[in-house]
């Protein structure tokens, strides 16, 4: 079942139709869904998505190493094509799952997000991809299962990054299995209406909205239905800095720097800061799942 | 070695400062023209402060350099230490027109977040000794000149620590640039004078 959510973004954000064309992942229902949107209905109506270089070519993606630029210099040696992901844990159909067979079951449609990374600075990405509540209802996720798991190929030979130990490789994150059903989180496959490029997760990557990017975990491998709450790595690095959940919340400072407000990429030398919205303005749709919660404990 | 400290002796030393104000104007313009990547700030302020940590290393060198190695880089010793003070301010100036913004911000980052706090003292440590970078104030400050600046070591041990603390994660460069700094300034300590008083004062009678 796609759809469960419309963007709130108008249609003058809808990528170009001219980067839409002769893409392979435009699907009829895809492109439909791109073009609908909701005019007037969100307060999100200015958002301008960033240009393709500025979401390709600023990138964190640790295993490529740590400067920016890094991943879009090294990316490439990853090899993609075939890629299976292995679902396993708490559910009906565990197994290997080919990358092609999954795109074969599932609806792709565009989600323009705010990406907000714990580093203070955030982009506009036009993503295409789909619900993971898709994914994990195709592989049968069980009802009594309380999280999801996720793991990002380790691969030394094509990921120079990984011979230093900046984090416990593989890489792994984890959402509570509220977080991973909710209609916001995709599994992002494409950017633009093109293949998702490796330095941003390719084949496919988790992309979940209101919390910092690092929780987007990219070239996912492995995804885990469990009971218990699973390990996460940068929690695991830094756990004062970096909590299981880690919402956008302007109003919980990392213990390094303030996150009140953030640094737009792509806006020059003289770059515009904007305030940092709760839930990286995504309140409306998720505030719920976290009622009763201390959000300053369970940061 | 003679001969190479002699050919240096003819080196003059005053093109470190237009050298390194141009390559500050390069580095500006080039962000500004868009070819320093789609977040221009922070390559700046990093190329900057990386800059810095490599003048303040080659500053803390010229003394063991001379000592156990007999090449004699005494006469660049104050060009390296004003360029280091021009790019460090350059770095100060970037961070807070440019990334922070707002006076408020950034007097709210140097209260609160450390790695803000110990960049700002180190800069701070900087201050007097670029003030005092003149041969005026050699001469009249005399033997206390010597003292005061040797601020400088404390300014580079907080350089390097501002950037160990800065990254995510573990990461070598850093700690490469804590070393070395630490390492030269080992190098400064007269172990042998050190070891004496320790026996000398064990051999003190205790009657």
């Amino acid at each position: 079942m796609a759809r469960r959510w419309t963007n709130t973004l108008g249609p003058r954000d809808v990528t170009p139709e001219a980067v839409f064309l002769n893409r392979r992942q435009i699907i009829a229902g895809a492109a439909g869904a791109a073009l609908v949107g909701l005019p007037g209905a969100g307060h999100a109506n200015t958002l301008e998505p960033n240009s393709w270089e500025d979401i390709t070519s600023y990138n964190n993606y640790y295993e490529f190493g740590t400067r920016k630029d890094d991943p879009e210099k090294y990316a490439h040696m990853l090899t993609t094509e075939p890629w299976t992901v292995r679902i396993e844990g708490m559910v009906d159909r565990p197994g290997d799952y080919a990358f092609a067979d999954i795109m074969q079951e599932m609806t792709v449609e565009e989600r323009i997000y705010r990406f907000r990374c714990v580093e203070a600075w955030s982009m506009v990405i036009p993503w295409t991809g789909f619900e993971l509540a898709d994914l994990l209802e195709l592989a049968g996720a069980q009802s009594g299962a309380g999280y999801v798991a996720f793991e990002t190929a380790l691969r030394p030979d094509e990921m120079p990054g990984v011979h230093y130990n900046v984090l416990d490789w593989p890489y792994v994150e984890g959402l509570r299995m509220d977080e991973a059903l909710h209609p916001l989180t995709i599994m992002a496959t494409g950017i633009y209406g093109k293949d998702i490029p490796n330095q941003n997760g390719a084949p496919l990557r988790l992309v979940v909205p209101w919390k910092y990017g690092f929780k987007s975990i990219k070239s996912v491998v492995r995804i885990t239905v469990t009971e218990d709450e699973p390990p996460t790595s940068w929690n695991k690095a830094n756990a004062r800095e970096y909590g299981f959940y880690s919402n956008v919340n302007p109003n919980v400072p990392h213990r390094r720097w303030s996150q009140a407000s953030e640094k737009v990429i792509g806006t020059g030398l003289f770059p515009t800061r904007q305030d940092t919205l709760m839930f990286n303005g995504y309140a409306d749709e998720v505030a719920g799942l976290y009622e009763g919660m201390d959000l300053s404990r369970n940061f | 070695m003679d001969r190479l400290n002699k050919l240096l002796r003819n080196l003059p030393a005053w093109p470190a400062y237009p050298v390194s104000l141009l390559y500050i104007g390069w580095l500006i313009w080039l962000g500004a023209t868009g070819q320093l990547g789609v977040e221009p700030v922070e390559t700046l302020e990093h190329e900057l402060g990386k800059v810095a940590l490599y003048l303040l290393v080659a500053g803390l060198a010229v003394t063991p350099l001379r000592r156990y190695v007999g090449l004699n880089l005494m006469k660049f010793r104050r060009a390296i230490g004003l360029s280091c003070f021009i790019f460090v301010l350059a770095h100060l100036l970037v961070w807070a027109v440019l990334d922070v913004q707002a006076l408020g911000r950034v007097w709210a980052d140097i209260l609160r977040r450390p790695y803000v706090t110990v960049g700002m003292a180190g800069f701070l440590l900087l201050l007097p000794l670029a003030i005092t970078s003149n041969t005026l104030s050699v001469r009249k400050l005399g033997p206390r000149w010597r003292k005061l600046h040797r601020l400088t070591y404390g300014a580079a041990i907080l350089g390097a620590v501002h950037y160990v603390m800065l990254v995510k994660g573990f990461q070598i460069r850093p700690i490469l640039f804590l070393v070395a700094i630490l390492g030269l300034l080992a190098l400064r300590i007269r172990w042998k004078s050190v070891i004496q008083s320790v026996r000398r004062k064990n051999l003190t009678p205790t009657r």
